[in-house]
């Protein structure tokens, strides 16, 4: 057995690999359950991916068979409606796994410096995942799928000058049509995952070279030389981090993180299984009514809405009268985020040692966002606009505040090391 | 292995060379994959405006034509239902066609070229059903008007501009389509003026 890994690691680095990036990878000590998610989102990736393999064995990207085909996969195939509703209940889990590993980094300050580029990653994944998952609801075909591509690729239409004929492009055709849902089905199986593959390992480096944060914002990795022998952990880490910094208070990723991160992941599994088999609907935000129907361009469905992990930034696109600005407010929504880590002139990074106005500012953020979500989902009368417009400047006055008091905040002391 | 001395400049007028012809050739290359994604031959047909001759067309008639695979209405319009568009404005939604249902040339009252000739995209812009043409009967659906559109799906009514009564679940007027005339009595439906 030795002798086959000594014969493969003169070839390729497998032993050393799985040394620097798990079994002598140092991880902070004191994670808590916010630092489940980005574990758990990783397996998610894998069930789309293997189960949008197998969906595409039995489905026909065709304006004429799509519809019927999905209805194949969920009476005829063997087990079809199990891989569909995993791939549809993953596909709202992912997000429910992403925004809370993104609200993870808000709070204890993950984007701040040296974590800049991670957290860049990290939103670069978040609009490839957005793409993605607007691109595979138009698969199905269906009246919501049909209607609300056409909804979205109108947005584009708002650009001035250029939008009518950027939208023409993008439908390749008058109309959403058959030309649409092959290059949708295209970019959603092949284009989109290979993006999202990459820009995962991207991320994952991008952690790797600067080191997790964690809940109390503190470097675990300190000056060369000045932490004592006996003080540093009895954990074997990779010179590639000990010999550049002393490393303190942290654990191996394997087997010790890894597990922690298992027993969540079970936990995560039960509610999942339990969605999918008893809510895979989910009363209409996971796959909504009008999506029973076959898409119809002659017939809008009564209401448009967007699954629920979109509507934080239509509900700020309703929110503004005007179309083209719409569009500029909801895409600044999400511009704004990626920006964080300049718009936060802090320097303490976890919400517990930062000042008061900081927690509820933060509490403001997540207050806004939850009511948008709601309000995204709703239809568009004035009292729906009213409150839309409400939280949106909530939602946006959170950044200016940040960066209002971040500059000269009174903050609390850091201690040293992780209790 | 020559010892020649290096000529630096020279290397460097010869990267530069290179990375602008290659330059050059990557934008070449993506110009099939960008292209591709525009409407295909097949499409643009289908897509592809319709002529329309209305040299048979009575006043109070309507001929349907279909364009992008919609019902286009092409109706000549008598003196008499010209008249009544004038005092419709307080029973309208959208009187002064302010939403984005037309071409320019239609934003008033006529929505049309001609006064007399209307044309329009013949699906209520409700539900997507078609509407009924009523030339002597629209006065059992809006009191006083003899003649309109009705909707029999939901009942929302227009008048005869496609300009849509309040009260009815129909939220705009409807859809007039780009058209220009070829001569007196030929329209070609999907073409603006001065377009190609």
């Amino acid at each position: 057995m030795q002798n086959l890994i000594n014969w493969i690691d003169a070839r390729i680095p497998m032993t050393r690999v799985w040394n620097m990036h798990l079994a002598q990878y140092p991880a902070p000590k004191n994670f808590n359950f916010w630092y489940f998610f980005g574990f758990i989102a990783t397996i998610v990736l894998v069930n789309q991916i293997v189960t949008g393999v197998w969906l595409t064995m039995s489905y026909n990207p065709s304006a004429e068979g799509a519809f019927a085909s999905v209805e194949y996969i969920m009476r005829d195939v063997e087990y079809g409606y199990v891989l569909r509703y995993m791939h549809s209940t993953g596909a709202s889990a992912f997000f429910f796994v992403v925004y809370m590993h993104m609200f993870r980094g808000m709070i204890y300050g993950s984007y701040q410096k040296p974590r800049e580029l991670l957290w860049l990653f990290g939103m670069f994944i978040f609009l490839a995942l957005m793409a993605e998952a607007f691109m595979g609801y138009l698969l199905p075909w269906g009246q919501m799928s049909y209607w609300g591509a056409q909804v979205i690729i109108s947005l584009f239409g708002a650009i001035p000058v250029i939008g009518d004929d950027i939208t023409l492009w993008i439908r390749g055709d008058y109309v959403i049509s058959g030309a649409t849902l092959n290059r949708f089905f295209a970019l959603h199986v092949i284009a989109l995952p290979l993006v999202l593959v990459i820009l995962v390992f991207l991320h994952i480096v991008a952690l790797h070279e600067v080191g997790s944060n964690n809940p109390d914002g503190i470097d675990t990795k300190k000056k060369k030389g000045t932490i004592a022998e006996d003080d540093k952990p009895k954990f074997k880490f990779h010179e590639y981090y000990t010999s550049k910094k002393d490393i303190v208070d942290s654990i191996p990723f394997f087997p010790y993180v890894v597990l922690k991160d298992l027993v969540a992941f079970t936990i995560f599994l039960l509610v999942f299984c339990y969605i999918m088999f008893f809510a895979p609907e989910m009363g209409g935000y996971f796959i909504e009514a009008p999506n029973f129907e076959p898409a119809n361009p002659l017939k809008t469905p009564d209401h448009i809405a967007p699954v629920w992990y979109f509507t934080p930034f239509y509900a700020i696109l309703r929110a503004v009268p005007h179309k083209l600005l719409g569009v500029i407010a909801m895409f600044a929504a999400i511009i704004l985020l990626a920006l964080l880590p300049w718009i936060d002139r802090g320097k303490v990074r976890s919400i517990r040692y930062r000042c008061e106005a900081h927690k509820w500012n933060i509490v403001m953020f997540a207050i806004c966002f939850l009511a948008l979500m709601k309000l995204g989902a709703g239809t568009a009368d004035d009292l729906n606009k009213f409150l839309s417009r409400l939280f949106g400047f909530g939602y946006f006055a959170f950044f200016g505040f940040l960066w209002l008091y971040s500059g000269n905040e009174k903050t609390k002391p850091v201690p040293e090391r992780i209790a | 292995m020559s010892n020649a001395p290096v000529n630096k400049s020279r290397r460097r007028f010869l990267t530069a060379a290179t990375s602008v012809v290659g330059g050059v050739g990557v934008v070449g290359a993506a110009v099939p994959f960008i292209a591709s994604w525009n409407p295909s031959a097949k499409a643009k047909s289908a897509g592809a405006p319709v002529e329309v001759d209305i040299s048979k067309l009575e006043p109070g008639q309507l001929i349907r034509v279909k364009w992008r695979g919609k019902p286009v209405w092409v109706i000549s319009r008598t003196p008499k239902m010209l008249g009544v568009l004038d005092g419709l404005a307080d029973q309208l939604r959208d009187p002064a066609s302010e939403e984005p249902q037309q071409p320019a040339f239609a934003q008033n009252i006529h929505r049309s070229l001609k006064q007399e000739i209307f044309i329009a995209v013949g699906i209520c812009t409700h539900l997507g059903c078609s509407p009924l043409f009523l030339p002597d009967t629209f006065a059992e659906q809006v009191e006083g008007i003899d003649s309109g559109f009705f909707c029999p799906c939901h009942g929302s009514t227009f008048d005869m501009s496609g300009r849509v009564f309040q009260g009815v679940p129909a939220p705009l007027n409807l859809e007039i389509p780009p058209y220009r005339f070829i001569d007196d009595t030929n329209i070609l439906i999907g073409k603006l003026e001065g377009e190609a």
